[in-house]
């Protein structure tokens, strides 16, 4: 016991301690643990994040860009009458980008991305197109599920509704 | 205490008892009482007894360290008394503000000290940095109180971006909206982790709570702690470094003198005239306060608070995890790596080292004075990475291959000054230091004072004025 050898066996003291740091690592990652849980988004029913019904479907003629400021998004109508849901929220840094009709496209404020009626990015620094939600049609009623952000590279047909 | 032979004292009224407890004797009039109350105070023996003569001067310090403890006991003071008026709700946050300004005595006064405190802290906190790098004082045996102070630093920013969001106008949620989405580019854990600083997917109640807690408790808490704990290191660690000449070969031998008065009474007269200017430019100049949050309205340009304004910047240039996450994690690994591989102790407390030193600084800063505009105007008018490189990853074509094509040249100087110059550690630190810390003060600039609606570049005197 004189000799602190690597091979010795570990002696009472050494196992104490080993259970302490044990135990009171664990405790540590317990506390951290509850205090993140604890700060967790609490969200209030019925808010942006539930499914919403935005309109008649010839409410929007081909070729429009309307804003639904409750629903966060904008209802884009293609030319070939297509629908898509666009999430308002610029791709770079989270500023509501506004439709700028005289150019025909979408023009973010905060850093100048600009975006297609697609939704496409024209000019960085926006990394990816704007993001969509899910669009369904039902009885020519056009619902939003606001509850889950699509993310996309880049616009493509099949994210296209049609009535 | 009566003894065999004096007479016993003459029996002392409960007043008289009461004001020789209550009321300090007057100042001692020689130098063993001044070290004897220096000692025996729970404030003042966070100073030595005696400091050299030579650390006093006000040229060396610039007594900036001593400003920041000021402001801080200012925003304490401030702070709590505006707590009284105070509701971190949606909207009442914002009428509350109005309140202040038009309905409490002296509220829009207090609201002002609290704001600009808020702000010049920030300028004091990074000039007092730039001056204990300048004099090489984080070297050993101060490692520790560098990192204690590169931590307090984080905290004040972290307490000014907090405090921004109060009083839920437009600049407030736009700017917190811009700041926290960076957050969202951390790999793997970025959009959990923004969630969790917002309380929800986007800027809104549950954010002013976390933000006002965090910004009333937490951080005000934690700066107390490690800000009494910094003084108390640079006594440990043998007071200010001694302050020396470019052409001074040998620390010299200061006499030293007692710190009540020499140092108390400088430090008292310099706080004294800060609170005073402070006191009549928050009765001048108002803090801003713009229309209540809008989430459906960005404002045009749409900026971060100023001292974000260099990071913004780079975010125009750059993907946001080249801007956002990869350069400040550099600079604040540098920062954290510094006191431990520059670290001669032969050139502590002289500024800028040496003469070459000196040279270099100036070269580098001056590099970085002609370079960093003209890369803005090449990046704004001339430069097109994205449309250069199509089909590439964003990251790739406007983040790490531009970063590599700027950092090159900065590689190469570096490796320059080695061979031609037979450059040591402390002048390559002193050069490349130099250039990012000027780049990243011209980006701050350029942030705050050229860029206008849509981000575009503008000359000062075209910009729309902001606020009311």
């Amino acid at each position: 016991m004189t000799e602190s050898l690597p091979d010795r066996k570990p002696s009472r003291r050494d196992f104490l301690k080993l259970i302490w740091a044990v135990f009171g690592g664990a405790a540590a990652v317990e506390a951290a643990g509850i205090f993140i849980a604890y700060l967790q988004p609490r969200l209030a029913e019925g808010e942006f994040g539930s499914r919403i019904t935005v309109g008649m479907v010839d409410d929007f003629p081909a070729g429009s860009v309307t804003h639904i400021p409750n629903g966060r998004l904008y209802l884009v109508r293609l030319p070939d009458g297509g629908f898509l849901a666009i999430y308002h929220r610029c791709t770079h840094l989270g500023c509501t980008v506004p439709w700028d009709q005289a150019l025909g496209k979408f023009v973010c404020p905060c850093h100048n991305s600009q975006f297609d009626m697609p939704g496409n990015v024209e000019n960085p620094p926006a990394p990816r197109a704007l993001d969509l939600f899910q669009l369904t049609i039902e009885n020519n009623e056009i619902k939003v599920d606001t509850g889950t952000v699509l993310q996309r590279q880049a616009f493509d047909e099949t994210q296209v509704v049609y009535a | 205490m009566t003894e065999e032979g004096n007479p016993a004292p003459a029996p002392r009224s409960m007043f008289d008892r009461m004001r020789e407890r209550l009321v300090p004797d007057g100042l001692p009039e020689d130098d063993r009482g001044r070290i004897r109350m220096v000692v025996n105070s729970l404030v003042l023996h966070l100073h030595p007894a005696k400091v050299p003569e030579r650390t006093l001067r006000w040229t060396y310090s610039w007594g900036l360290g001593g400003l920041s403890a000021v402001l801080m006991m200012l925003l304490g003071v401030t702070g709590i008394i505006l707590l009284n008026n105070y509701t971190p709700a949606v909207p009442q946050a914002y009428l509350d503000i109005l309140e202040l300004r038009s309905n409490v005595w002296f509220g829009e006064l207090i609201r002002n000290l609290h704001h600009w405190s808020a702000n010049l802290l920030i300028i004091v906190a990074v000039l007092h940095l730039v001056r204990v790098f300048l004099t090489g004082a984080y070297r050993p045996p101060r490692e520790l109180n560098w990192l204690i102070g590169a931590g307090m630093l984080v905290l004040v920013l972290a307490a000014n971006f907090t405090g921004y969001l109060l009083p839920w106008d437009q600049l407030a949620f736009w700017a917190i909206t811009v700041g926290t989405s960076i957050l969202s580019y951390v790999p793997l854990a970025g959009e959990w982790l923004s969630r969790l600083a917002l309380g929800g997917p986007e800027v809104g109640g549950n954010t002013l709570l976390n933000f006002y807690s965090m910004h009333i408790s937490f951080i005000p808490l934690l700066i107390f702690a490690l800000m009494s704990y910094h003084f108390w290191r640079v006594r440990k660690d043998g007071g200010l470094t001694m302050p020396r000449g470019l052409d001074e070969a040998e620390p010299p031998i200061s006499e030293r003198v007692t710190t009540i008065p020499h140092l108390v009474r400088k430090e008292l007269v310099f706080a004294l005239a800060w609170i005073a200017a402070l006191l009549v430019f928050a009765m001048l100049v108002p803090a801003p306060l713009e229309d209540i949050a809008n989430p459906d309205v960005s404002p045009n340009p749409a900026k971060a608070p100023w001292y974000f304004l260099g990071l913004q910047e780079l975010l125009l240039h750059f993907h946001p995890l080249v801007a956002g996450i990869i350069l400040p994690g550099l600079a604040a690994l540098a920062v954290f790596m510094l006191p431990f591989f520059d670290t001669n102790p032969a050139s502590v407390g002289v500024y800028f080292r040496s003469r070459r030193g000196r040279s270099l600084t100036f070269l580098s800063a001056g590099l970085a004075l002609v370079l960093t505009p003209l890369w803005v105007l090449l990046d704004e008018y001339l430069l097109n990475w994205s449309a250069w490189l199509p089909g590439w990853p964003a990251l790739l074509s406007n983040g790490l291959i531009p970063l590599a094509v700027l950092l090159l040249p900065l590689f190469l100087l570096d490796e320059w000054l080695v061979r031609s110059f037979k450059a040591d550690t402390e002048e390559r630190v002193l050069f490349i230091a130099g250039f990012v810390f000027t780049a990243f003060l011209i980006l701050t600039a350029v942030g705050i004072f050229f860029r206008g609606p849509g981000m575009g570049l503008y000359w000062p005197w075209e910009l729309p004025v902001a606020g009311h």
